[in-house]
């Protein structure tokens, strides 16, 4: 038997909260149950963080979600609640070098201001005081006063070291096959390593959060996709980062890489068997690196030194499903939707609630259900085009 | 069923490449002359590319060899450049009567497979460059035959101009003729040592002697005692524990006696690295064939049941990147080697009989040896070495699993945490290393820094070096500017239908909004992540 593993509540082998899925979602939501004194078993198929939560931009903005207020409130906290360097730096420049961006990026600006936090338009003469490597063509662009960018790495191992500090437990290599049922509750989980038990499991396993729910007959409609980045060698430092727009996403890293991400995505079947596909990338990064030098004209010289691709899973409406499910009650499920970096501290914490109070503490988060994609015809992915198309096989 | 397209998916959305060949060849080496050559008399259209003579720029950063500043400034006249290679093979003329199709200072930054997760590649592809431009060729089949490199260790004054390895030394005296030292101490004793003391004495230059960690010399005698004639020592049981600085690089070397004799010093202006070559196995990494670690065939290589097969039909291989062997082989050994592989490509094609399926060429095990030197090293130099000169991660950074400094440390919890932690944890793994301490993440690419690396994890770790995995290699395996991949050609579908980040529109709509009649007039496309 593995130490690590301890028991849960009957004394098999597990623990009282199993969390499955080691991306910053499951770390996150394991942080806050060990900050409660929960007694809690982090599962994952391989290293942490291995899979999006590794792989991303790093953008922690999200006006569009009902934690977005958690999330603003709790980032500029986490270095010290977790007592590792996440790399998160506040504020975020979006610009743009066409009028029909500017006017998306002003919205943004303006929906944020709704929201009741601090922005300014920029003029493209604002847009180059601020931004080193802006050059003629840049238009105009909103400077966000909050928001801002953590390292994703950084972070999940962040995670992963303040649970352990608080006696959590991380069992990493371990692939989750199957949710064990009994009575209309959750009993435990088949893994590579056995049988182990638990009182509440938390499901938090990204693209494969839907085949793990159809081992217990419950349809969770995903799609799951392929989106690639670039990082370039180290230029010097901007004063702000968190600058990004014409169409990508990204930022520079403390260290002076400058990471993008953006483009067109690439709909994936996951192997039935839960085996995990290569991610590789794709000549899309010279498509990626000509919407960079379009935004930082004076970086052209500056050279890309790696791409990455990551898999990330949608829902039908692209919102989060965050719901302790009405049965098995002891279930609480946690999917993202593609948007789920910045949101971890914040995500974390209700699910922390869900578990230990059964409702969320600080906001609402009802319309992130289960239920309302209850009787989507079989083929919605197909009938939005959410599908990967035949292989053609080369000769 | 008329099937449904995501307009902001990237279906169809990849430029078609500008040319398809049936075969695309990487690396005019002997090997890949050979193979192009012998295509191209079986009838089919075959594309070689090489990317010799290499950007001076990228020279100066050590890519794709450890040039370690000692590049004389005729590199930067690419049309000499241009002469010196087409001189220095004379078999590219053959390859060109056979009707090969010649690119050279073209490099290959990429190849591309369709996959379960690529399905919308326009059929395979690889990614080339002439450093002013990059666009894609299609193939039929590739073969890659882009040779080793040196593999690189550090002592303390490595991170200067002078501290270069014995493949890049040879690119440069004799491929190049733009080597600029005088005075050559050379860091191993073995076949890759005398060949590189051997050129250094054809050019013309002085070699003060050659240093050895084992006890005795560890190539042929005769050549050995060929080079004590002509009054260079081989130094044996000894190591390098430093280098001299200097306002133009290394002034000399600090040479310490492993049985703990006292240290002395050796005048020179160049310390070359002849410890052991490693295969290049950057593109096959990108294309997704399958790696194994095989120390006869000189660490990780593409596994391969006949030596020139790979894990994917379409993928080939010659010469040096499938063993290193190759590398102390004959010419005509490796000009063999690379008909092999073309035979084995016309086999996959139809068009010949199947490879027997002898295997691989082979090569004593290299690791122990290379492990000893690493252990010699460390014992000599401690901690405080580099161990990755890119991001400035010693070699205690790599065993603490420190995070860079300019990160301030929140709490001193992070103390707590080392290679012994980690290994507890789970499996060590390079490419998390790369994560937590920035260690393999600079602009070299991880060439100087990959295999010293890997070594020390294994040793801090106390695991057994074949348990921790290959770090990834990622195109573009050349660090390209931005304004030279700006320039890949975009279809006007990727132009009209680029997404910030999905384009669903509902995901984006405030959550207040959620079911009220504002949600339908939000605007769409307010994505941002
Ligand atoms: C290129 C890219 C850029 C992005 N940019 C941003 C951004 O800027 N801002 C932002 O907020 N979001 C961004 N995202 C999205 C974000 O990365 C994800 O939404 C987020 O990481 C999801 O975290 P997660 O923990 O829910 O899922 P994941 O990170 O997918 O983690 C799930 C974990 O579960 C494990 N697992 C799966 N199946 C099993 C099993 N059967 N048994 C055991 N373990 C299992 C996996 O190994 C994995 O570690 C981006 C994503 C990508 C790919």
């Amino acid at each position: 038997m593995n130490p690590g593993i301890g028991t849960d509540a009957r004394g098999r082998p597990g623990a009282s909260v199993i969390v499955v899925g080691g991306g910053v979602t499951g770390l996150s939501s394991a942080w806050w149950l060990a900050r409660s004194g929960v007694d809690v078993l982090v599962i994952d198929k391989g290293i942490v963080g291995w899979e999006a939560s590794g792989r991303n931009g790093g953008g922690c903005t999200h006006y569009q979600s009902a934690l977005f207020h958690e999330e603003q409130r709790l980032w500029p906290l986490m270095d010290e609640l977790l007592g590792y360097p996440t790399e998160y730096r506040r504020e975020r420049i979006i610009f743009a070098t066409t009028e029909p961006l500017l006017r998306i990026y002003q919205s943004i600006g303006e929906t944020i201001g709704r929201l009741g936090y601090e922005w300014d338009l920029l003029d493209g003469d604002a847009v180059r005081e601020r931004v080193p490597l802006a050059g003629d063509s840049a238009l105009g662009g909103i400077h966000l006063k909050v928001g801002g960018h953590a390292n994703p790495q950084r972070t999940v191992q962040a995670y992963a070291w303040a649970i352990q500090d608080l006696g959590g437990r991380i069992l990493q290599h371990t692939p989750v096959r199957a949710i064990r049922m009994a009575g209309g509750k959750v009993t435990g989980i088949e893994t590579s390593a056995g049988v182990l038990g638990c009182d509440h499991l938390v499901l938090a396993a990204g693209p494969q959060t839907g085949r793990l729910m159809a081992t217990i007959g419950i349809d969770v409609p995903l799609a799951v996709a392929r989106a690639e980045m670039i990082v370039t060698e180290p230029v010097p430092l901007m004063p702000i980062g968190g600058v990004d727009g014409e169409g990508i996403y990204g930022r520079q890293t403390l260290r002076g890489n400058l990471a993008y991400g953006g483009g067109p995505h690439e709909w994936i079947e996951l192997p039935e068997d839960g085996e995990m596909l290569s991610r590789p990338s794709t000549p899309l990064l010279g498509h990626l690196a000509r919407r960079l030098r379009q935004l930082l004209p004076k970086a052209g010289h500056v050279r890309v030194i790696r791409s990455w691709a990551g898999l990330i899973e949608n829902t039908p409406d692209g919102r989060p499903i965050v719901e302790r499910l009405a049965e098995p009650s002891n279930l609480t499920l946690c999917i993202m939707s593609s948007v789920g970096f910045g949101l971890s501290p914040a995500t974390g914490h209700a699910i922390r609630d869900l578990v230990i109070d059964g409702a969320c503490s600080f906001t609402d988060i009802a319309k992130y259900n289960l239920a309302r994609f209850a009787g989507i015809p079989a083929d919605w992915a197909a009938q939005k085009g959410w599908k990967a198309r035949p292989l053609e096989t080369a000769t | 069923m008329m099937s449904v397209i995501d307009a902001h998916s990237i279906a169809g959305k990849l430029a078609a490449p500008e040319a398809t060949v049936d075969v695309l060849v990487v690396g005019a080496g002997a090997a890949g002359v050979a193979a192009a050559t012998e295509l191209a008399e079986a009838g089919l259209s075959v594309m070689l590319v090489d990317e010799n003579p290499v950007d001076a720029a990228l020279i100066g950063m050590d890519v794709p060899h450890y040039f370690g500043g000692r590049a004389g400034a005729a590199v930067q006249n690419k049309g000499r450049m241009l002469e010196q290679v087409v001189a220095s093979e004379p078999a590219l003329e053959g390859a060109l009567a056979a009707g090969v199709e010649i690119l050279l200072g073209t490099s290959c930054w990429g190849v591309f497979l369709p996959g379960p997760a690529t399905r919308e590649l326009p059929g395979a592809v690889a990614g080339l460059t002439d450093d002013a431009r990059a666009w894609t060729v299609g193939f039929r089949r590739i073969v890659v035959a882009i040779g080793a490199r040196d593999l690189v260790v550090y002592f303390d004054g490595a991170d200067q101009p002078g501290v270069m390895g014995a493949a890049a030394f040879h690119a440069l005296a004799a491929r190049y003729d733009a080597f600029d030292g005088r005075r050559l101490v050379i860091f191993g004793s073995d076949e890759l040592a005398l060949a590189t003391a051997e050129l250094a004495f054809a050019r013309g230059l002085e070699i003060a002697a050659l240093i050895e960690v084992d006890a005795t010399p560890r190539g042929p005698a005769q050549r050995v005692s060929a080079l004590a004639e002509r009054g260079v020592p081989v130094l044996c049981g000894q190591v390098i524990k430093s280098a001299g600085r200097g306002p133009t690089g290394v002034t000399g070397v600090e040479i310490a006696s492993l049985d703990g004799g006292p240290a002395r010093t050796i005048a020179c202006d160049t310390v070359c690295l002849a410890i052991g070559l490693v295969p290049v196995i950057e593109l096959f990494d990108t294309a997704g064939v399958p790696l194994a670690l095989d120390t006869d065939r000189g660490g990780f290589v593409a596994g391969s049941t006949d030596g020139v097969s790979t894990g994917s039909p379409l993928v080939f291989g010659a010469g040096d990147c499938m063993a290193v062997s190759a590398a102390l082989a004959t010419r005509s050994e490796t000009e063999a080697h690379g008909r092999r592989a073309a035979r084995a490509v016309l086999a996959s094609l139809g068009r010949a009989d199947p490879l027997d399926t002898s295997p691989p060429p082979r090569n004593a095990d290299q690791l122990a040896y290379q492990r000893r030197v690493m252990e010699a090293l460390l014992s000599t130099g401690g901690l405080n070495v580099l161990a990755c000169q890119c991001e400035d991660v010693t070699r205690a950074d790599l065993l603490g699993v420190r995070a860079p400094r300019y990160l301030a440390s929140p709490s001193d919890r992070s103390v707590h945490r080392d290679l012994a932690t980690l290994a507890a944890d789970g499996p060590l793994n390079h490419d998390q290393m790369k994560r937590l301490t920035r260690v393999s993440m600079g602009p070299c690419q991880a060439r100087r820094c990959r295999e010293q690396v890997a070594m020390l994890m294994a040793m801090g770790g106390g695991v057994p070096p074949e348990s921790i995995p290959v770090a990834g290699y990622r195109a573009p395996v050349r660090p390209l500017p931005l304004a030279v991949l700006a320039t890949l050609e975009e279809t006007d579908a990727m132009a009209a239908n680029w997404p910030i980040w999905f384009s669903i529109a509902s995901q984006w709509i405030p959550y207040d909004l959620i079911g009220t009649d504002a949600e339908a007039t939000f605007i769409d496309d307010h994505t941002h992540l």
